[in-house]
């Protein structure tokens, strides 16, 4: 009997509702790895339907490339995959397995994505999302409203982008106690600080030229002030260690007072100085610049993402990878999505 | 107090139990016990170097029962603050009195700040300091922070401690 003849294929229909840099990425990997995810897992993956502000496409019969490019570029063409159905209607009423949320953060109510994501579990659907807003403030009722259904709700794309680790604790160092996690879960706040460090520049002109090549954003305040990482150390608490935690309960400081003659003191003394987050077993939740030993491993510069997670039987285990892109957060979409099947 | 004494024993059976138990009739933590023997002295005694926990004030009484029993007490070395720790404060370090804050580590006892780099880029502008803490444990070494801390939050400081 032949490899392929012994798996049977099965058809897995995907929305993507929110089409800026990840909801697009998601869409160009599920199209480049169509075919070697249908040789290696058996799954067809075909994608059904496509929301955003912009409006809505469907084709039931799965989406091609052209037409998802045209949708990018923005509706140039008035076409019948054009139709004039909300994102909501899109969750409820196309038939689909997954649902892949992807629309931006909003830490203050979570919306559109709480929608979203409760719709599409109440209509049958699986959830994979990048989207922490809604985690970091329903974490627990989402979840229960998952297991009442049946389905199963996926997030690694919310903490550290490409980089493995909700998945990394659950499935891999299964069995073992987990004591604690911290790391550098902001690429922007990570690439500030290095450049700082190496060029002895001050805060605020490095936050230009950031912004400027796009490494931050015009708002740059959510990642600077520590609350993008307070956001993901709420999933990680929730997640990994069963606290029941939001926003609220991590204590904050950002980056913005750091001074270049900081950094230099810090170096002469064989630190560098490291926006960490910090979660451990007791329910202490901690962003804060810190010094990092320059030999440690959570020592990585650049844009890069690092997390040590202290378990009780493996020692600590760390790892490390590109926190934020579109294609690597799709990565962690589409693993996501293939683990859902396996 | 952890300390450190050099001694020096008769090559007889017995002398060492009899050189360590004063130690710890006076309520000391014995750390490491060295027995060189094959490097007596020219007068044939036996080297021992010997770490151990004990409060200082018991240490005069130690040295009398040693010698009491006719060991030679050749060197003791205290060593107080024996765990350290940099820190980096970000503000207006110097304005907002810094004898003051350090005084606030300097009079626990157990902790004092035993280094110091300042630098002032402009009289206007925050200054950044490498502070280095030392206590006579990890626990009081963590206390000292905690209370510079709590100093420099009152005086709008920032304070970057090692992970």
């Amino acid at each position: 009997m032949r490899a392929e003849e012994k798996t049977k294929t099965k058809i897995v229909r995907i929305s993507i509702v929110g089409f800026g840099h990840v909801g697009s990425g998601v869409a160009e990997v599920v199209m480049r790895k169509h075919d070697e995810i249908l040789r290696k897992h058996g799954l067809d993956l075909q994608i059904v339907g496509i929301a955003d502000l912009k409006g809505t496409i469907i084709d039931e019969a799965g989406l091609s490339g052209d037409e998802i490019v045209r949708f990018r570029a923005g509706r140039a063409l008035k076409t019948e995959v054009d139709v004039d159905m909300s994102s909501l209607e899109l969750i409820r009423e196309i038939e689909h397995e997954v649902m892949v949320e992807a629309t931006p953060t909003n830490v203050t109510n979570g919306e559109p994505g709480l929608t979203h994501i409760i719709t599409a579990l109440k209509s049958d659907r699986h959830v994979v999302t990048s989207n922490k807003g809604p985690l970091a403030l329903e974490y627990r009722k989402l979840m229960e409203l998952a297991e009442r259904k049946g389905r199963e709700i996926r997030f690694e794309a919310t903490v550290g982008g490409a980089m493995p680790l909700i998945s990394l604790i659950r499935e891999n160092l299964a069995g073992n106690g987990i004591i604690s996690i911290k790391g550098i879960l902001n690429g922007t706040c990570n690439y500030i600080l290095t450049r700082m460090t190496n060029e002895n520049l001050p805060y605020e002109h490095v936050l230009r030229e950031a912004q400027e090549i796009g490494i931050a954003e015009t708002d740059p305040s959510k990642d600077v002030k520590g609350i993008d990482t307070a956001v993901k150390l709420v999933i990680l608490a929730n997640s990994v260690f069963g606290i029941d935690a939001t926003y609220r309960d991590v204590k904050v400081r950002g980056i913005t007072e750091i001074t270049p003659d900081a950094l230099k003191l810090a170096k002469d003394a064989g630190y560098a100085i490291k926006l960490i987050g910090d979660v451990d077993i007791d329910g202490q939740l901690e962003v804060t610049p810190r010094l990092v030993p320059v030999s440690d491993p959570l020592n990585v510069g650049g844009t890069l993402n690092v997390a040590t997670i202290r378990t009780d039987l493996a020692g600590d285990i760390t790892v490390i990878g590109k926190g934020a892109g579109s294609i690597e957060a799709a990565s962690a979409i589409l693993s996501d999505i293939i683990a859902i099947y396996s | 107090m952890k300390i450190s004494m050099d001694i020096e024993l008769k090559d007889i059976p017995g002398q060492l139990v009899q050189a360590l138990k004063p130690v710890s009739d006076l309520g000391g933590n014995i750390i490491s016990v060295l027995h060189q023997r094959d490097r007596k002295t020219a007068s044939g005694r036996v080297p021992v170097q010997l770490v151990f926990e004990m409060e200082e004030r018991r240490l005069d009484r130690l040295v009398e029962k040693l010698k009491a029993e006719g060991m030679h007490v050749v060197s003791i070395g205290k060593e107080r603050l024996k765990d350290s720790m940099v820190v980096i404060l970000i503000g207006h370090i110097v304005h907002s009195d810094i004898r003051d804050t350090i005084e606030k580590i300097d009079s626990t006892g157990f902790a004092e700040v035993v280094g110091l780099s300042l630098s002032m880029p402009g009289v206007d502008k925050k200054s950044s300091a490498a502070l280095v803490l030392s206590a006579i444990g990890k626990k009081e070494l963590k206390e000292a922070l905690r209370i510079l801390e709590a100093t420099a939050s009152k005086k709008g400081i920032m304070v970057i401690s090692p992970i």
